[in-house]
């Protein structure tokens, strides 16, 4: 079997006194959609935090498609293919849906100063695939109509699917989603699940953090449950599901 | 439809072309040639508006001492192009340093493209109005540096400042005198006007390039959303870096000019107020559009000539005598303009978006 795309082995973050993460260990595979779940302040965002290199890690090692990123900025992982969005959406609010999603482009495109300036053949070539891709994601997460309107101005729901177009728009190997079915109803929920089994079936691997139990058990391949920092359990969802740690961390355990 | 269109707005843009290349023939007839002079200083502006807006509009990066670039550039030309350097080093250059004004301009753009990324490189972290802070310190520096260095070696001459500096020539022909083009006489004030218009069209060609551009998204996802921009793979600290460089180019570049077309340079020009003055142009146009900030910056240089020229008869003619000096009133008109597009067009008097997206409507309803 082939080495994970991610993996984490005895992951420690400490801020100030208080451990937010410690001795966490995960290792995602290719070609899987991997959940994380837990508790309010378990740390499953700050899991997201150190994958994506807005934190650092203080303890353990961070293996990603083969190499190390322990000390990585944000836009090293980007370009290294881990892309994500945010539980609080964080679009570019003033741009328009397109701009958004030619902004993930960023990384695999190469025009500079001198190309902008100049507009030269290269320059005006890349600009169009950018566009290309850009409009091709857009009508790929189903909101092709939106592409002129200012971030801002979407719905929620648009807002969401714009966020996952901008993320692919970095062509990543995986992806990763900070609860993107939170405030969505039921149906928006099952486009969003229909929408995500797809993204696995054109090759990128998915992590996704969720709170709707009902889509982690129908979409996982894997789910890690996290608790005040530490992984309690790991398995295919029903296994999870039946764990007596999970429902003590959930429900409240005896010593509480 | 679209070719009708596309036709009509280079009508448009040729009229308008024609009518600024009459507008200091129009100006002078009408209103007398102290107004081309206004002029003259109302494209610098504008020059130093587009340029801030790059730092300002574009990156989001708000910047309080950003004349401090435009003291660069025009010390640069200052000291290169006036005899004063035979001051400071009678050995090295007996005559002073005299270098064409052409050679000098890309030197001061590059010296305050390095001074930008010199502000720039400790001010990564900051934001918002610490960032505001720290650069406002720099501005200070610089025009204290400018003020104070006329010792231990006569640098900047102090608060004299540095005067007899070379008027820029064209091709040979020097713009500080009355030239005949075509059988047109064209005075001074004319020939630097028509410089000025050619390199404010160039500032606002690079900013337009730079606007619709990988490089002018990346900064504009970075003034949305710092943390999304570097999460979606743009390098955070470059492009800030280059925005810093790119804006204080533009800024250089203008103060050569203006050396040059003033023929003397002193640290008092150079204050905080007159970043304070520039980055109200940004904010009062639109940050962000290039149109908008030209109408910022041609409103607010025009602005104060306009109440010099009005407050005092007004006043006279109403009650007979001056009862508020129009330097104080200006700075009262100032603030309240300012508070009132605040409130009634906080995006600016013509912010950027409006009429793209104006655009993009009647495309898609084609």
């Amino acid at each position: 079997m082939t080495a994970p795309l991610l993996e984490l082995s005895n992951i420690g973050k400490q801020f100030g006194g208080l451990n937010a993460l410690s001795e966490v260990s995960l290792h995602i595979r290719r070609g899987e959609i991997y959940g994380l779940i837990g508790p309010n302040g378990a740390g499953k965002t700050t899991l997201f935090n150190i994958i994506t290199g807005l934190y650092q890690l203080n303890a353990g090692e961070f293996n990603f498609n083969g190499r190390s990123y322990q000390t990585a900025k944000p836009h090293v992982l980007a370009q290294a293919g881990i892309a994500r969005t945010f539980q609080n959406i964080r679009l570019f609010a003033n741009l328009t849906a397109l701009e958004n999603v030619m902004t993930g482009r960023h990384t695999r495109t190469q025009a500079g100063v001198f190309g902008a300036l100049l507009r030269n053949r290269s320059t005006r070539d890349e600009e169009r695939a950018s566009t290309e891709r850009a409009r091709e994601l857009l009508s790929y997460v189903g909101i092709a109509s939106a592409h002129q309107m200012l971030a801002k101005n979407l719905s929620y729901g648009e807002q969401r699917r714009l966020e996952i177009a901008r993320a692919l728009a970095t062509d990543p190997l995986l992806l990763a989603l900070d609860e993107p079915a939170a405030g969505m109803n039921a149906t928006e929920t099952e486009s969003l699940k229909a929408l995500l089994q797809d993204i696995r079936s054109i090759g990128v691997t998915v992590v996704l953090i969720e709170h709707d139990v009902k889509l982690i058990m129908g979409l996982c391949d894997r789910v890690a449950v996290l608790d005040y920092g530490r992984k309690i359990a790991e398995g295919v969802p029903e296994q999870v599901r039946r764990d007596p740690a999970v429902i003590a961390a959930y429900l409240g355990g005896e010593d509480e | 439809m679209k070719k009708y269109k596309f036709s009509k707005q280079n009508m448009l843009f040729g009229l308008l072309l024609i009518a600024v290349l009459l507008l200091p023939f129009v100006t002078d007839a009408l209103l007398g040639r102290g107004w081309v002079r206004i002029m003259d200083f109302a494209m610098l502006y504008i020059m130093l508006a587009l340029g801030l807006n790059i730092v300002v509009g574009y990156a989001g990066l708000l910047d309080l001492g950003y004349i401090a670039f435009f003291a660069v550039g025009a010390y640069c030309y200052a000291l290169a192009g006036s005899p004063h350097l035979a001051m400071a080093f009678p050995m090295l250059f007996p005559e002073g340093l005299h270098l064409s004004f052409w050679l000098v301009v890309p030197l001061a753009a590059l010296l305050a493209g390095g001074f930008g990324v010199l502000l720039g490189a400790p001010t990564l972290r900051l934001r918002g109005d610490y960032l505001a802070i720290v650069t406002l310190g720099f501005g200070e520096i610089i025009r204290i540096f400018m003020n104070n260095l006329n010792a231990p070696v006569n640098l900047t001459n102090g608060p004299q400042g540095i005067s007899r500096i070379d008027p820029i020539s064209v091709a040979g022909v020097s713009l500080n005198a009355t030239q005949e083009v075509f059988g047109i006489t064209l005075p001074s004030v004319h020939l630097y006007f028509y410089l000025f218009l050619g390199f404010a069209a160039l500032v606002v060609f690079v900013s337009h390039r730079l606007e619709k551009s990988r490089i002018g998204r990346a900064w504009m996802a970075i003034r949305e959303d710092e943390i999304a921009a570097a999460s979606m793979g743009i390098n955070t600290r470059n492009l800030k870096l280059l925005a810093f460089a790119m804006g204080a180019m533009f800024g250089g570049v203008s103060g050569t000019l203006f050396a040059g077309f003033q023929g003397f340079v002193s640290p008092e020009s150079f204050s905080l107020m007159e970043s304070i003055m520039v980055l109200c142009m940004v904010v009062l146009g639109g940050m962000g559009n290039i149109y908008g900030v030209i109408l910022g910056g041609l409103l607010l240089a025009l602005l104060p000539e306009v109440l010099r020229h009005s407050v005092v008869p007004l006043q006279q003619a109403v009650f007979g005598k001056t009862l508020i000096d129009p330097e104080s009133l200006r700075m009262l008109l100032f603030g309240t303009a300012l508070i009132m597009v605040m409130l009634y067009r906080p995006a600016g008097l013509w912010p950027s978006r409006v009429r793209r997206r104006e655009l993009a409507s009647d495309e898609t309803a084609s």
